[in-house]
C-alpha cells in the first residue's frame, strides 16, 4: 500500500532551486535509498518529507507530499505535528545532552502526552529492543545518552524515533560517522525495522544502498533521474547517468 | 573520468582473448588433423590446451579478486559474471578439441570413410562461429551475437545428417564400425564446440544489454528476461 506520494515537489534555497519536479511513490514497509553526488538534492528531498527544509532561512517548497493519505503541505497543517509523526535520524548521533538514556527515548512520548510511568517504561523498553540496544543499556538506563559509544548513540536516536511509533523513519547518512561494526548493526536493524515501518535513507555508500534497500532513487542536479527496484538499478540501470554514477565513471 | 578499475577489466578481457586465440588454434589443428589425416597436429592441440588451462585459472583468479575487492555493479558486474561463464566455456572448448584430436588419431589408423567434405564443412561452420563469438566479445557486438545463435541450428543439422549416414553405414558394413564411431565422436565434439560458441554469444548479449536470452522457451514460464 502506498504510504508516501510525492507530487511535483520543488524546493529552493533562496533563488537556488534544489529540487525540480520530483514525483515518487513509496510503499509501506519498504526501504528506499536515495543516492547521488553531493549537492544533488537527496538530503533536501528527505527534509521535505517532514517539513524540515522550510526551517532553513530563505528556503521554500512547492508541490505536494502525501503521507498516509494526508498532504503535509496543505494549508493549516502544523509542521511540528508532521515532524513528531515522522522519525528522523541524522548523520551524527545527537542524543539530547543532559538527558539519561531512558529520558532520551521517553521525551517524545512525554511530549505526546504519555505520563504514566508503567506505560513509559514499557514503550521505552520496546523502542530500545526494536533499536537492538536494550541488551546493552538495560542496566544503565539512568546514565547520560552521551556516555554511549557512537554506534550505540545512533541506535539510541533510532530508539527515540521509534518510541512514538511513526509510520516512516527518515535517515540522513546515518552510518557515515560510524565504524564498520556499528554500521553493520544499523544496516541489520534497518532490515528488522522494515517489517513495521517504512525507511527512507540517504547514503553516499553505494554498497549500503544495494545492501539495505528495496528501491533506489538516483538524484542528479536536483532531478530524480531514476527510481526503481534496487536489484534493477544495481544490475541493469535504465539511465546512462545512473550507470555512470554507480560504477564510479562520473566526472 | 578514467578509472583504474577500467584497466583491470581491460586486462581481464585481454587474458580471455588470449585464451580465445588458443581455443581457435586448437580447433583449427583438430579439424586439420581429421580432414588432412595429419596426426602430428595432436601435439599442437595439447600445447594449446595447456595454455588454455593456465589462462583458465588466471582468469578465474582475477574475477574472484575483482568481485571481492571492487564490489562491481551494473555493466561492470555483468561483464565479470559473463567472463566467469565464458572462461568455463573456453576451457571446455579446449577439452573438446583434445577429444577430437584423440578420436582423429584413432580414425586415421582405421579404414577411411568418405565424409571428408561434410566434416570439412561442419568444421568450417564451427570455426567461423567461434571466431565470430570472440569478435563479438571484443567489440561488444550484440547484433553479431544474435546471428551466431541462429547458426547453432545449422551445425546441429550437420551432426544429425552425419550421424544418420554413419549409423546406416555401420549396419551395412561392420568393418567400418570403429571408423564410424570415431567420426561420431568427432562430430559430437564439433557440435558441442558450436554449443559453447552459442553460450558465449548469449553471454555477450547479457553483458551488453543486461538481457538473459538463454532458454527462450522458459520466458513464458517465469524465466527472467
Amino acid at each position: 500500500m502506498e504510504l508516501i506520494a510525492v507530487k511535483k515537489l520543488e524546493a529552493w534555497f533562496g533563488v537556488f532551486q534544489a529540487l525540480k519536479d520530483i514525483n515518487l511513490s513509496i510503499q509501506e514497509n519498504e526501504v528506499v535509498a536515495l543516492i547521488g553526488p553531493s549537492g544533488c538534492g537527496k538530503s533536501t528531498f528527505v527534509r521535505c518529507l517532514n517539513r524540515l527544509h522550510e526551517e532553513v532561512p530563505g528556503a521554500r517548497v512547492a508541490g505536494e507530499v502525501w503521507l498516509d493519505g494526508r498532504n503535509i503541505y496543505a494549508p493549516g497543517v502544523d509542521p511540528v505535528g508532521v515532524r513528531r509523526g515522522v522519525g528522523m535520524v541524522f548523520q551524527k548521533p545527537n542524543p539530547f545532552p543532559g538527558m539519561s538514556i531512558y529520558e532520551n527515548v521517553a521525551v517524545g512520548l512525554r511530549l505526546g502526552g504519555v505520563s504514566k510511568r508503567t506505560v513509559l517504561d514499557e514503550k521505552v523498553e520496546q523502542a530500545l529492543v526494536r533499536a537492538a540496544l536494550w541488551g546493552e543499556v538495560k542496566e544503565i538506563l539512568k546514565r547520560p545518552g552521551t556516555s554511549l559509544s557512537g554506534g550505540q548513540q545512533q541506535r539510541l536516536c533510532i530508539a527515540r524515533a521509534l518510541a512514538v511509533e511513526p509510520p516512516v523513519i527518515l535517515m540522513d547518512e546515518p552510518t557515515s560517522a560510524l565504524d564498520p561494526i556499528s554500521t553493520a548493526k544499523i544496516e541489520e536493524l534497518i532490515q528488522e525495522l522494515k517489517t513495521k515501518v517504512t525507511v527512507v535513507i540517504v547514503t553516499h555508500n553505494m554498497q549500503q544502498a544495494a545492501r539495505v534497500s528495496d528501491k533506489t532513487a538516483f538524484f542528479l542536479l536536483g532531478e530524480l533521474v531514476e527510481y526503481g527496484a534496487t536489484e534493477e538499478i544495481f544490475t541493469r540501470p535504465a539511465q546512462e547517468a545512473t550507470e555512470r554514477y554507480i560504477t564510479g565513471r562520473f566526472g | 573520468m578514467t578509472r583504474h578499475f577500467d584497466q583491470e577489466l581491460q586486462d581481464l578481457k585481454s587474458l580471455l582473448l588470449r585464451m580465445g586465440g588458443f581455443v581457435e588454434k586448437a580447433i583449427e589443428q583438430a579439424s586439420l588433423l581429421v580432414i588432412r589425416r595429419e596426426p602430428w597436429r595432436f601435439k599442437e592441440i595439447q600445447q594449446c590446451e595447456i595454455q588454455i588451462n593456465l589462462l583458465n585459472k588466471q582468469v578465474d583468479h582475477l574475477c574472484f579478486c575483482l568481485l571481492a575487492k571492487k564490489a562491481p555493479v551494473a555493466k561492470d558486474l555483468r561483464f565479470i559474471l559473463a567472463v566467469v561463464k565464458i572462461n568455463a566455456d573456453l576451457e571446455r572448448m579446449g577439452d573438446q578439441s583434445v577429444n577430437i584430436g584423440y578420436a582423429g588419431v584413432d580414425y586415421i589408423r582405421r579404414p577411411m570413410i568418405n565424409v571428408t567434405q561434410e566434416m570439412s564443412d561442419m568444421a568450417e561452420k564451427v570455426r567461423s562461429m567461434v571466431k565470430d563469438c570472440l569478435d563479438a566479445l571484443v567489440n561488444g557486438d550484440e547484433q553479431l551475437s544474435r546471428l551466431i545463435l541462429d547458426r547453432d541450428e545449422i551445425v546441429d543439422q550437420y551432426k544429425a545428417r552425419l550421424l544418420d549416414y554413419l549409423q546406416d553405414l555401420m549396419v551395412h558394413d561392420r568393418s567400418l564400425v570403429e571408423s564410424a564411431l570415431d567420426l561420431i565422436m568427432i562430430a559430437r565434439n564439433m557440435e558441442r564446440l558450436a554449443d559453447h560458441a552459442t553460450n558465449i554469444a548469449e553471454e555477450v548479449i547479457f553483458l551488453t544489454t543486461g538481457q538473459d536470452v538463454r532458454h527462450p522457451s522458459l520466458v513464458d514460464k517465469g524465466g527472467s528476461q
